[in-house]
C-alpha cells in the first residue's frame, strides 16, 4: 500500500493506482474528458490536472497518468489547477462549441467567456476514439494524423478502412459530438445555460416521471433561474 | 574504407594507443587542417580539398605534407578555413583560385600569404596563427578544440591524441562505482538544455531493477541556429563512442543508440563510419577486448520531429512508435527503451565524460561557476560579426560572448536582444547583458541554457515578430496531444499574429500573458512546458513593442510587413537604379541620377530595395493607412 496525502487527508493507494484512481476511491471528484476506465490512460485533455508537491517545487500534472507514489502530497483544487482547467476548457470551447460535455463543464467551472475565434472542428483530439478501437473493438481502424495545429484524427490516407467494422464504438465514446448543444451563438461561443437553470418540468412532474429519466439535464425544458 | 587491425587484447590497445602517439610527436612534415565540416561543405571546402590536393600532387609535394580533412574548426564565419602546422597559421574565406597560391609559397618556401590571413577588424591588422585570432582567445576548447587534430574517419587519428586512454582506464583501474562517483564530483550537469546531474541520472539507471540497460546519445538536436551536436559528431564521433562506452561501464549496459536526426547526413555517416571501424578493431561488440565487457551500438535516424528530443518521445520513436511524449514518472531510468531502464544523454555530455575520466573530476569542477561545472558549446548566430561554434567556460558573461569573442554587431548597429536555448528559450534585452551564463541565471532571467543555441538581434529586429517566429515552429512541431499545447501555441500565434498585422486589441497582451501561462503549467512535456517562454520573456521585455503594435499601430523596428511602408528619403538617394533592380514587381520609378519612388499599388513589401540600397535612401516607415483601421476599430 501506498500512503499519500490528497488535499490534507491522509489516503492509501494500491501498487499501481493513479493519483485519480485513488481519488475517485475515496470520493474525491476530479473532471476528465479523455479518461475511460476501460482504456489506457492518456492525458490529453489536460482536465484532469492536480497540483502535487509544496512550495516553488509543486507543479500541475494530469491525475489520470501519474503514478501513486509513496508520500506525494496532491491537491486537487488549488487556485491554480482551477485557473489551468478553466482555460483548457476555454480552449476546448473554441474548437467544439456544440459539444454539451463541454458547455456543461464550462457552466461547472464557471466559464463565462470565450476569448478566441471560433474554429469549429467538433473535436477535441481527446483520442478516445482511437483508444477505443484499438483496445476494445480490435480494430485499429482510425489514428491520429500530422502534428501540431494539423492534428487531426483519421483513417490511413483518408480512405474508408477496410478494418473498420462501422462498430460505431467511436461514435459511442465521443464526448465531444455525442450530445449536442444548441445554445452557441455566433458571437458568443458559449450556452451556461442546462446546469445554471432550473428546469420547468420539475414544477409539474417529480424527477421519476422525466420520460427522459434524466432530469433537469436534458436541457429540453429549461427556463431562467430566480 | 581503411581497415583497421583487430585488437584482441587490452595489452594491443595500449600499444596500439602508444605507437600512434608517438608517430604523431615525431611527424616533421607540414599538415594541411581543412575544416569541412557541414557548414565548411556548404562554402566551399570540398572544392578547395580538391584544389589542394592536385596543387600538392602538381608541386610534388604529395609526400612531405599530410593532408588533414577535419571537422569543423568552429569559426564558421571564416570558412572554408585551413590551418597549417607546426606554425598554426591561420588560412580563411578561400576558394580553390586561392590553393595554388598557398602551396607555392607557405608550403614550399614557407612564405605567409598576407592577403589570406584573419584581419582583425578592430586593430585592422592581419593575424597570423590560429590562438591569436580574438574569436579563439577567450574560449576554452576542451570539447571541440580536438577537431582540429583528428580526421573523423580515421581511428587512428583519434588513438594518436591519446583516445580511449579515459576508456582503458574506466576499464582497468575504475570500478562502476568509482565512475559514477567521479562524474558526480566533477558536477557535470545534461547539456541536452535541463541540466540533470549526470552521475545522478547514471547512479538511478545503475540502481534500477532489470535487464539489459540501455544507453541513448540524444543528438535530435531541432533548435533553429543550433547545431553545437551536429559538429561534435561530424568532428570527432569517437570521443563521443568512447564517452558511450565509460558510460555504458558505470552504468551496466550492454546495448546503446545513436539517435542522429536524419537533416545531419555527414553527421550520421561518420558515426556509422566510426561504428563500423570500432566493430572492426573489436572495441564494439561481445566480450571487448577480453574483459568480459560486451557492448553493442546502433544508430537510429530521426525523422525530423523537433519533439523526439524529449528522452520519452525519442524512446517511443526509437521503438518504432509514433514521437509522442509521455507522462513521467516513470522515468526512462526506471522504464525506458522497451521498458528497461535507460539513460539518454546529450552528444555533448557524452563527449565530457572522457576528458573528466582523463584529467579528474577536480579539475572538470574547477571550471565554470558553483552550480555550472565545465565548458558550454553555444552557437553564436544572427546579427553578429563572426558567426560561429563557441565554447566558453560557465560564468562568461554575454557581453564577452557577443562583443569579445563575436566581435559585435555588424554594420555598427545596436544590440537589441539575444534569443538563448532556441524555441524553448527567451529573448534576454541588453540590460541583461552582464548576466553571467549558467543554468540557474539564465533561468531566473526567463530564458533557458538549451542546447545552446544564442541568436543575436540587433535594433533592426521586430520583437513582436521574433515571437510570432518561434510560436509558429512551436504550433507546428508541438506534438498535438495536450491540448494545452496545442491549441495553447496555435492560439498565441493567432493572438500574435493579429498584433503583428495591426489588428490586435486591448487586452490581448493580458490573455495573451493568461494562455501563456496556462500552456506553462498545464501541458505534459518539456516542449509544452516551455513553449510560452518566447512570449513570456519578450513580453517580460519588450512590452512596449507589442504596446506599440496594438495602440500606435507601428512597428518601432520597421519589420512587420502590414503596418510599414517603405519610403525613399529624396535628400539621400542618388538615383543609382539599384533598388529598381532589385524591386520584383517594378514598383520603383526614376531614371538615373533622378530621386525615385515607390508606387505602392504594386509594392509588396519585399524589403528588396531597403536592402539593396548602399545610401540608407530607403526606410521603413510607419504606414499612416493604418491610422484608419485604428480609429475604426477603438
Amino acid at each position: 500500500m501506498i500512503t499519500m496525502k490528497i488535499n490534507g487527508v491522509e489516503v492509501k493507494a494500491e501498487e499501481g493506482w493513479t493519483i485519480l484512481d485513488t481519488a475517485k476511491f475515496y470520493g474525491l471528484e476530479i473532471p476528465t474528458l479523455c479518461h475511460h476506465e476501460g482504456l489506457t490512460p492518456y492525458g490529453a485533455c489536460r482536465l484532469c490536472l492536480v497540483e502535487i508537491g509544496e512550495g516553488p517545487k509543486a507543479k500541475l500534472v494530469s491525475s489520470c497518468t501519474y503514478p501513486a507514489e509513496e508520500g506525494l502530497v496532491v491537491h486537487t483544487d488549488t487556485k491554480r489547477v482551477i485557473q489551468a482547467r478553466r482555460m483548457m476548457i476555454e480552449l476546448m470551447l473554441s474548437v467544439a462549441p456544440y459539444s454539451k460535455t463541454i458547455q456543461d463543464l464550462a457552466s461547472k467551472f464557471g466559464v463565462t467567456r470565450m476569448r478566441f475565434k471560433i474554429r469549429n472542428e467538433e473535436c477535441i483530439l481527446c483520442g478516445l476514439c482511437v483508444r477505443m478501437c484499438a483496445e476494445q473493438m480490435d480494430g485499429k481502424a482510425i489514428g491520429f494524423q500530422n502534428r501540431g495545429y494539423q492534428r487531426k484524427i483519421s483513417t490511413p490516407f483518408d480512405i474508408r478502412s477496410e478494418e473498420c467494422r462501422l462498430c460505431g464504438g467511436c461514435i459511442y465514446i465521443c464526448p465531444a459530438c455525442q450530445l449536442r448543444c444548441q445554445g452557441p451563438q455566433e458571437e458568443s461561443a458559449i450556452c451556461n445555460a442546462c446546469l445554471t437553470m432550473d428546469p420547468t418540468c420539475l414544477d409539474y412532474y417529480n424527477e421519476l416521471q422525466c420520460w427522459m429519466y434524466d432530469a433537469g439535464r436534458c436541457g429540453t425544458c429549461v427556463r431562467e433561474k430566480k | 574504407m581503411k581497415k583497421v587491425k583487430k585488437l584482441k587484447k587490452i595489452r594491443d590497445l595500449k600499444q596500439l594507443i602508444e605507437q600512434k602517439e608517438q608517430e604523431r610527436q615525431q611527424e616533421t612534415r607540414k599538415v594541411i587542417a581543412v575544416s569541412a565540416g557541414t557548414c565548411g561543405q556548404a562554402r566551399g571546402a570540398l572544392e578547395v580539398i580538391k584544389a589542394l590536393k592536385k596543387s600538392l600532387k602538381a608541386a610534388g609535394l604529395n609526400d612531405q605534407v599530410v593532408l588533414r580533412i577535419t571537422g569543423c574548426h568552429g569559426f564558421c564565419e571564416a570558412e572554408p578555413n585551413l590551418i597549417i602546422y607546426p606554425d598554426r597559421i591561420f588560412y580563411q574565406k578561400l576558394t580553390p583560385a586561392d590553393v595554388p597560391t598557398i602551396v607555392e609559397e607557405t608550403i614550399k618556401d614557407g612564405r605567409v600569404v598576407e592577403k589570406y590571413l584573419y584581419r582583425d577588424p578592430v586593430t585592422k591588422r592581419r593575424v597570423w596563427y590560429e590562438n591569436e585570432i580574438p574569436f579563439y582567445q577567450k574560449q576554452k576548447r576542451i570539447v571541440l578544440g580536438d577537431n582540429v587534430f583528428v580526421d573523423p574517419t580515421s581511428l587512428y587519428d583519434y588513438l594518436s591524441i591519446g583516445g580511449f586512454r579515459s576508456f582503458l582506464k574506466a576499464l582497468e583501474e575504475l570500478s562502476p562505482e568509482n565512475i559514477i562517483e567521479t562524474v558526480k564530483k566533477s558536477g557535470l550537469r545534461g547539456r541536452g538544455g535541463a541540466g540533470f546531474p549526470t552521475g545522478v541520472k547514471w547512479e538511478a539507471t545503475r540502481r534500477s531493477p532489470g535487464q539489459p540497460k540501455y544507453i541513448i546519445c540524444n543528438g535530435d538536436e531541432g533548435d533553429p541556429g543550433a547545431y553545437m551536436d551536429r559538429s561534435v559528431l561530424e568532428g570527432n564521433p569517437y570521443r563521443v563512442i568512447e564517452g558511450m562506452m565509460i558510460g555504458a561501464l558505470a552504468i551496466g549496459a550492454s546495448e546503446g543508440y545513436f539517435y542522429v536526426r536524419d537533416e545531419y547526413p555527414l553527421a550520421v555517416r561518420h558515426v556509422t563510419f566510426a561504428l563500423e571501424q570500432l566493430y572492426q578493431a573489436g572495441l564494439l561488440g561481445k566480450n571487448i577486448l577480453g574483459s568480459g565487457f560486451s557492448f553493442d551500438l546502433h544508430i537510429t535516424k530521426g525523422a525530423g520531429a523537433f519533439v523526439c528530443g524529449e528522452e520519452t518521445a525519442l524512446i517511443a520513436s526509437i521503438e518504432g512508435k509514433v514521437g509522442e511524449p509521455r507522462q513521467r514518472p516513470p522515468f526512462p531510468a526506471q522504464k525506458g527503451l522497451w521498458g528497461k531502464p535507460t539513460c539518454i544523454n546529450n552528444v555533448e555530455t557524452w563527449a565530457n565524460i572522457p576528458l573528466i575520466i582523463k584529467n579528474g573530476a577536480d579539475w572538470f569542477s574547477s571550471i565554470g561557476t558553483r552550480g555550472s561545472k565545465g565548458t558550454k558549446i553555444f552557437s553564436l548566430v544572427g546579427k553578429i560579426n563572426n558567426t560561429g561554434l563557441v565554447e566558453v567556460p560557465m560564468g562568461i558573461t554575454l557581453r564577452e560572448i557577443i562583443y569579445d569573442i563575436g566581435g559585435g554587431i555588424p554594420d555598427g548597429k545596436a544590440f537589441k536582444a539575444v534569443q538563448t536555448g532556441g524555441p524553448s528559450g527567451g529573448c534576454l534585452p541588453a540590460s541583461m547583458l552582464d548576466l553571467p551564463i549558467d543554468y540557474e541565471s539564465l533561468t531566473a532571467a526567463g530564458s533557458i541554457m538549451g542546447s545552446g543555441g544564442m541568436i543575436v538581434m540587433d535594433e533592426k529586429t521586430c520583437m513582436v515578430d521574433v515571437a510570432l517566429y518561434f510560436l509558429n515552429f512551436l504550433r507546428d512541431e508541438s506534438c498535438g496531444k495536450c491540448i494545452s499545447c496545442r491549441e495553447g501555441t496555435q492560439r498565441m500565434w493567432e493572438i500574435v499574429k493579429d498584433i503583428s498585422e495591426g489588428k490586435g486589441k486591448p487586452g490581448d497582451l493580458e490573455l495573451l500573458e493568461e494562455l501563456a501561462i496556462a500552456t506553462k503549467e498545464a501541458s505534459m512535456c518539456g516542449l509544452g512546458q516551455t513553449a510560452a517562454n518566447p512570449v513570456l520573456s519578450t513580453l517580460r521585455y519588450f512590452r512596449h513593442e507589442f504596446e506599440a503594435h496594438i495602440y500606435e499601430k507601428r512597428c518601432p523596428a520597421g519589420v512587420c510587413k502590414s503596418l510599414i511602408r517603405y519610403v525613399v528619403i529624396p535628400e539621400k538617394c542618388t538615383g543609382c537604379e539599384a533598388c529598381k533592380r532589385a524591386c520584383p514587381t517594378g514598383a520603383i520609378t526614376g531614371t538615373r541620377k533622378d530621386v525615385h519612388s515607390i508606387i505602392y499599388d504594386k509594392c509588396i513589401k519585399c524589403g528588396a530595395c531597403l536592402d539593396a540600397c548602399r545610401f540608407e535612401a530607403i526606410e521603413a516607415q510607419r504606414d499612416e493607412a493604418i491610422t484608419v483601421i485604428k480609429e475604426v476599430s477603438i
